[in-house]
C-alpha cells in the first residue's frame, strides 16, 4: 500500500469531482426531461390515463404538421444563408494580419454576446414601414408605399441569419486554420483554379467545422422563440411559439409535452444527420 | 502564357467575389447594433430612421422606467447566482473528466453538453413541470436553478478547453518536488487555467443574463425577468424607451468584451 501513492497519476483527477454537476444534471436535467415524457404519454391533463393520443393528435393534424414543417424549413434555409455569407468571413480571416483578425472575431463576436431582444428589436428597425430599408428605397423614388418586410417569411429568415451567423463563423474559421496551406499552393501550382481548389482542397478540409457550424446554427435557430415570435408576428407559428401557447395559454401540459418530444426528436434526428455527414466527411478529407 | 493570365484572371475573380460577400456579411452583422444605438438618441415618438433629432430624452424616461430596473434587478440577481453556481459544479466536473479517455468520462462530457443542443423551450417547461410536481413554487431559487443547468456547459467547456493545453509535465515536475497534489493545484493548475475558467463564466454570465426559454417557464409577475420584460413591451406597442435600453445594454457588453479581451485573450480562446 504504501508503494501506491508514489506510482499514482498525478496529471489526472478522480471522476469523483464530476459527482456534484452529475448529480445536479440528474435531478434537474434528466429528471425533468423523463417527466416530460412520462406526461407526454397520458392522453388527460391529470395525467391518469396511459395512452399515445397526445401524439396521434399531433401527427393527424395537417396544422401541427405544417408547423413543425414550417419550423425545419426556416431552421434550413438559416442555416444555409449563415453558411453562404459565414464560409467568406472566416477565409477572409485566414488572409488578413492578427490586427484585422482581432477586428473580425470582435465584429462576429459582438452580437453572440449581445441581448438576443436587442438584435432582434434591431432588426424591427431597419425591416418596419418607417425603417431604413422602406425610407431608402422610398427616397431613391423606387417605391411609392413602403413594402411589407416584416411579419414575412423573409423578414425572419434574415433576421435570424444575423442573430445566429457567429455559430457558424466561430467553427469555420478554427476549421479553416487547421489546414495546412501548402495543399492550396500545390493545387495552385499543379494547375487548379482558385475555384476549384476552394470546391476540391478547401471546402472538403473544412467540413467538420461546416457541419459543427450548421448543427449549431440549426439548432439554434429553430428554437429562437423571441426572433421567431416578434419578427414573424401572429401569422406565423413556429414550434417553439406553439409549445408556449398549448402549455401557457391554453394549459394543455399533455399536449404541449408531446410537442417537446417531437421537437427534441426532430432536433436530435437533424443533429445525427450532420453528425453522421461528420463522419462520412472525415473518410472523403483522407481519401 | 495564355493559361497563366487566365488563371491570374481567375485568382482575381475569386478574391473579389470572396472579399465582397465577407465584407457584406461583417456589414449585415454590426450594422443593427449601429442602427439602435442611432435611433434611441432620437428626438421622436417614434422608431423612424434617420431619426427627425437628436436627444438623450429616452434615456432620461429609461430613468424612472421602474419595470425595467425592477426587472434588471432580478436578472443580475439570477445570472451572478447561476454563473457562481456554474463555477463551482463545472470546474470540478472539467477536472475529472478532462483529456480522462474513460467511456464514462465521455458519457460525462456529452451529458454536460447537451443543454446546448437540446431545445430550451423544453426543458424550460420540464423543469417548471418537475417543480410544480415536486411543491416547489417558482421563484428566483427555480430560475438559477435553470439557469444553471444551461449556463454550466459553457463553463465546463472552456476549463476542459485549459486544461487540455496544461502540460503534464508540470504537474509531475511539481509532485517530484514534493508538492501535494492541492499545493500544485492551488500554485500550478489554477493559474494557468483561471482564464479559461474566467472567459467561461463570462458568456454563462452573459447568456444567462440573456436567456429566454428558461424564464419563459419559470418566472412569474414577482420574479420578472428583463429579456421577457423587453419581449413583452415590444409586443405591446414599439416603445423607444426600448431602444434606449438596448442602447445601454451594446454599450455595457461592449465594454465587458473589451475588458474579457484583455483579461483572457476571449477572440484566441473561441477560436482555437
Amino acid at each position: 500500500m504504501g508503494a501506491a501513492p508514489a506510482a499514482r497519476d498525478v496529471t489526472s483527477y478522480g471522476t469523483g469531482l464530476a459527482a456534484p454537476l452529475a448529480l445536479f444534471f440528474l435531478a434537474f436535467f434528466v429528471a425533468p426531461l423523463l417527466q416530460l415524457f412520462w406526461l407526454s404519454l397520458h392522453n388527460d391533463t391529470a395525467g391518469l390515463h396511459w395512452g399515445i393520443g397526445q401524439y396521434l393528435q399531433f401527427l393527424t393534424d395537417p396544422f401541427s404538421l405544417s408547423v413543425l414543417g414550417s419550423t425545419l424549413l426556416l431552421g434550413a434555409a438559416v442555416t444555409a444563408v449563415c453558411l453562404l455569407l459565414g464560409f467568406p468571413i472566416a477565409w477572409l480571416y485566414q488572409r488578413v494580419g492578427p490586427r484585422l483578425q482581432t477586428v473580425i472575431i470582435l465584429i462576429v463576436l459582438l452580437p453572440l454576446l449581445t441581448s438576443v431582444v436587442v438584435r432582434t428589436f434591431a432588426w424591427i428597425v431597419i425591416l418596419g414601414r418607417q425603417g431604413i430599408i422602406n425610407a431608402t428605397l422610398q427616397s431613391l423614388g423606387m417605391i411609392d408605399t413602403p413594402l411589407r418586410l416584416l411579419y414575412t417569411q423573409f423578414g425572419v429568415v434574415i433576421a435570424l441569419a444575423q442573430v445566429q451567423m457567429p455559430l457558424m463563423v466561430l467553427p469555420l474559421i478554427t476549421a479553416l486554420g487547421r489546414i495546412d496551406s501548402n495543399l492550396e499552393d500545390a493545387s495552385c501550382s499543379l494547375g487548379a483554379g482558385s475555384w476549384r481548389t476552394l470546391w476540391r482542397i478547401v471546402l472538403p478540409l473544412s467540413l467538420p467545422g461546416i457541419i459543427a457550424g450548421c448543427t449549431l446554427t440549426y439548432a439554434a435557430a429553430i428554437t429562437a422563440f423571441i426572433t421567431q415570435s416578434l419578427i414573424g408576428g401572429g401569422q406565423m407559428l413556429f414550434m417553439p411559439m406553439y409549445l408556449y401557447q398549448q402549455a401557457s395559454a391554453l394549459q394543455n401540459w399533455p399536449f404541449a409535452a408531446a410537442i417537446s418530444i417531437i421537437f427534441l426528436l426532430a432536433v436530435l434526428a437533424v443533429v445525427s444527420v450532420f453528425t453522421a455527414l461528420g463522419r462520412l466527411s472525415r473518410g472523403y478529407g483522407g481519401a | 502564357m495564355m493559361s497563366s493570365r487566365k488563371r491570374t484572371w481567375e485568382a482575381v475573380s475569386f478574391e473579389v467575389v470572396m472579399t465582397a460577400i465577407a465584407l457584406i456579411a461583417l456589414i449585415l452583422i454590426i450594422a443593427p447594433s449601429l442602427v439602435v444605438l442611432i435611433v434611441s438618441f432620437t428626438s421622436g415618438f417614434s422608431l423612424k430612421f434617420p431619426p427627425p433629432g437628436y436627444s438623450m430624452r429616452w434615456y432620461a424616461e429609461l430613468w424612472d422606467a421602474w419595470q425595467l430596473h425592477f426587472a434588471a434587478r432580478n436578472s443580475l440577481l439570477v445570472a451572478l447566482w447561476s454563473t457562481g453556481l456554474s463555477i463551482f459544479l463545472g470546474v470540478a466536473a472539467a477536472l475529472a473528466i478532462a483529456r480522462s479517455p474513460t467511456l464514462s468520462a465521455r458519457l460525462l462530457d456529452s451529458l454536460f453538453m447537451s443543454p446546448l443542443v437540446l431545445p430550451a423551450l423544453a426543458f424550460g417547461l420540464a423543469a417548471l413541470m418537475l417543480f410544480s410536481l415536486v411543491g416547489l413554487p417558482v421563484s428566483l431559487l427555480t430560475l438559477i436553478i435553470g439557469h444553471t443547468v444551461v449556463c454550466v456547459p459553457y463553463v465546463v467547456r472552456n476549463t476542459v478547453a485549459a486544461l487540455a493545453q496544461l502540460e503534464p509535465t508540470l504537474l509531475e515536475s511539481s509532485a517530484i518536488l514534493g508538492a501535494s497534489r492541492i499545493y500544485t493545484f492551488r500554485r500550478i493548475v489554477l493559474p494557468l487555467i483561471r482564464p479559461g475558467i474566467i472567459a467561461g463564466a463570462f458568456i454563462a454570465f452573459m447568456s444567462s443574463f440573456d436567456n429566454v426559454p428558461v424564464s419563459l417557464f419559470l418566472r412569474e409577475s414577482a420574479t420578472d425577468m428583463l429579456p421577457i420584460r423587453m419581449w413583452q413591451d415590444l409586443e405591446g406597442k414599439l416603445d423607444v424607451t426600448i431602444a434606449a435600453l438596448s442602447g445601454v445594454l451594446i454599450i455595457a457588453t461592449v465594454a465587458l468584451v473589451a475588458v474579457m479581451e484583455r483579461v483572457t485573450g476571449l477572440s484566441r480562446r473561441l477560436t482555437s
